[in-house]
């Protein structure tokens, strides 16, 4: 199998890039681990229907997956990438068979996820994830039973506490944790905010919405943890207590890195937005001639700008392999870039308005669990720390954080902040996990068909 | 733990959860099938037998490892109910081998 550009994700990102780059005469297949396009946010959108509880921006992803349909890129759902090699070959697994397919270009779309939220009893069932519940709603139109309190700050969490009112099953309360410097910090960059007013006044328009649908909201929440025996039974914080049967939390979410971090592309602490992301050029190049990086994967900014920087990213593709010289390429990319400024421009302002506590970045309690997978507290990873580890690499040859089938996915950042802690120093200098392939689980029969 | 939504389309995929039936809707995955069954715990580690269920849903955290159709291990929200699947605990850590 051979495309000129390989797309790793069908998200914003993926979708806009695969449309522009068909257009522009590339062969271009995209791989994707759903089985439908639209990414976590347009997730199943083809399906939805017309009056889904999920809102209009949500149904406005139909015409973006209407567009990729009918690209004429080919489309691989179902895909799961497990390795990439600098040559360009792109190994995955798909309906249990392994395959390989060797691209002239590729393009990152992975995507974000969210944050760790590493509170105690955090790995209880019964607790998971604000997104994990719209993905719920979004692809099988299901909701929670009993009492659900949602936790954290952020747009997606109180998103989510209005569609899951909108959908029959209102929350019983909604905790924010946002510092209350926070607000302060947000109203400084405010005037540079208007540029992007639309996304601002959608923001606005989402942080209202839980006391419109009468959703019990409690502000400047300290102290969060959840309770329970085998399972969630209340969530407590300093002063206050809730019964619960799910408690979904959310914290808002960093760049998908672990195949960039995997490729050794360079990256660089995001110090605004709490998180590694790789280093671009203003077309979404990285380090590696052949490999860009479009969408949330390179850093936080959302839906729309993840369309725009994934046609960017088409663009010098395009050029790369010969398809339009650099005059065309610049023309075409210019009110591209000055609606990407546009969408750029509030993300300060939201990134200060919902900069996590402390306690999420590092917890202080030493017996949080900090990987979940292989149960490393944060009390060990400082005490890995203490006795002469360096960064997280190091912290697993310790601990065996990181270790676990996720690959360091959840705690890499968590594990990073409390080195950087204990020791004492930034964590640009502390680094991060080098993952390795395989990124997703491949069977040996996998393997067998690569080789044979 | 979850249920199909008001005024949602009912749910016709029938798969057997922990060997009992259970429809969900089309679109769903096997975690979310081991949500709408309700049974709590879908799995407990390896490590210290602490009992886990989906977390994530996203193939992010690998909270939701399930047996399927006898297969131990696979992250179950990655993959699609169909008719007829069987969907178990992943207990503790996959034994090599015979049982």
């Amino acid at each position: 199998m051979t495309a000129e550009l390989a797309v790793v994700g069908a998200g914003p990102a993926g979708m806009a890039a695969a449309v522009l780059a068909a257009e522009l005469g590339l062969a271009v297949t995209v791989l994707d681990e759903q089985d439908l396009p639209g990414g976590q946010i347009y997730r199943a959108v083809e399906r939805a229907a017309p009056d889904s509880p999920l809102g209009a921006d949500y149904l406005a992803g139909r015409d973006l997956v209407a567009a990729f349909r009918a690209s004429g890129a080919a489309y691989l759902p179902g895909a799961a990438v497990w390795h990439i090699d600098p040559d360009g070959t792109v190994s995955f697994g798909r309906d249990g068979r392994g395959a390989a397919l060797r691209a002239r270009h590729i393009l990152l779309a992975a995507g974000a996820l969210e944050r760790p939220v590493p509170i105690p009893g955090w790995t209880l069932p019964g607790v998971m994830t604000a997104g994990a519940a719209q993905i719920l709603l979004k692809s099988a139109d299901l909701v929670p039973e009993g009492r659900t309190v949602l936790a954290g700050q952020g747009p997606l969490l109180y998103l989510v506490a209005a569609q899951l009112a909108a959908a029959g099953a209102p929350p019983a309360a909604l905790l924010d944790t946002a510092p209350a410097g926070n607000r302060r910090a947000a109203a400084r960059l405010a005037g540079a905010a208007l540029a992007g007013w639309r996304s601002l006044a959608r923001g606005l328009r989402l942080l209202a919405a839980p006391g419109l649908a009468g959703i019990p909201l409690r502000r400047g929440v300290r102290g969060l943890r959840a309770v329970g025996r085998g399972r969630v039974e209340a969530v407590a914080w300093d002063g206050g207590e809730l019964a619960c049967d799910l408690l979904l939390l959310h914290e808002g979410v960093i760049p998908d890195t672990q195949i960039g971090r995997a490729l050794q592309l360079a990256h660089a602490w995001d110090a605004a937005q709490w998180c590694w992301r790789p280093v671009l050029d203003e077309w979404g190049g990285t380090s590696l001639a052949n490999v860009s990086v479009a969408g949330d994967g390179g850093g936080i900014a959302g839906a729309a700008a993840a369309v725009l920087s994934g046609r960017l990213a088409a663009l010098a593709a395009a050029h790369r392999l010969g398809r339009i010289d650099a005059a065309e390429r610049d023309r075409r990319a210019a009110p591209i870039r000055s609606a990407l400024a546009r969408e750029r421009a509030f993300r300060p302002f939201l990134e200060a308005l919902t900069r996590p506590p402390r306690s999420v970045l590092a917890p202080p309690q030493d017996d949080v669990i900090v990987c979940r997978c292989e149960e490393v507290t944060a009390g060990m990873i400082r005490r890995a720390a203490r006795l002469g580890a360096q960064g997280p690499n190091q912290a697993k040859a310790f601990t065996r954080c990181g270790m676990g089938p996720c690959q360091g996915r959840l705690c890499g950042p968590v594990v990073a902040a409390l080195m950087a802690e204990t020791l004492g120093r930034p964590i640009a200098e502390i680094g991060a996990y080098r993952p390795r392939a395989p990124y997703k689980p491949v069977t040996v029969a996998m393997l067998a068909e690569l080789a044979g | 733990m979850f249920t199909t939504r008001r005024d949602a389309a009912a749910a016709t995929v029938a798969v057997t959860v922990e060997g009992r039936t259970v429809l969900v809707p089309h679109g769903a995955s096997a975690a979310a099938a081991l949500l709408v069954a309700g049974i709590g715990a879908t799995r407990d580690t390896p490590v210290s037998g602490a009992p886990r269920a989906p977390y994530c849903l996203m193939g992010v955290c690998f909270d939701c490892l399930a047996e399927i159709d006898g297969v131990p291990n696979r992250q179950s929200c990655m993959v699609a109910v169909r008719p007829g699947m069987r969907i178990a605990r992943q207990r503790g850590r996959r034994r090599a081998g015979p049982a």
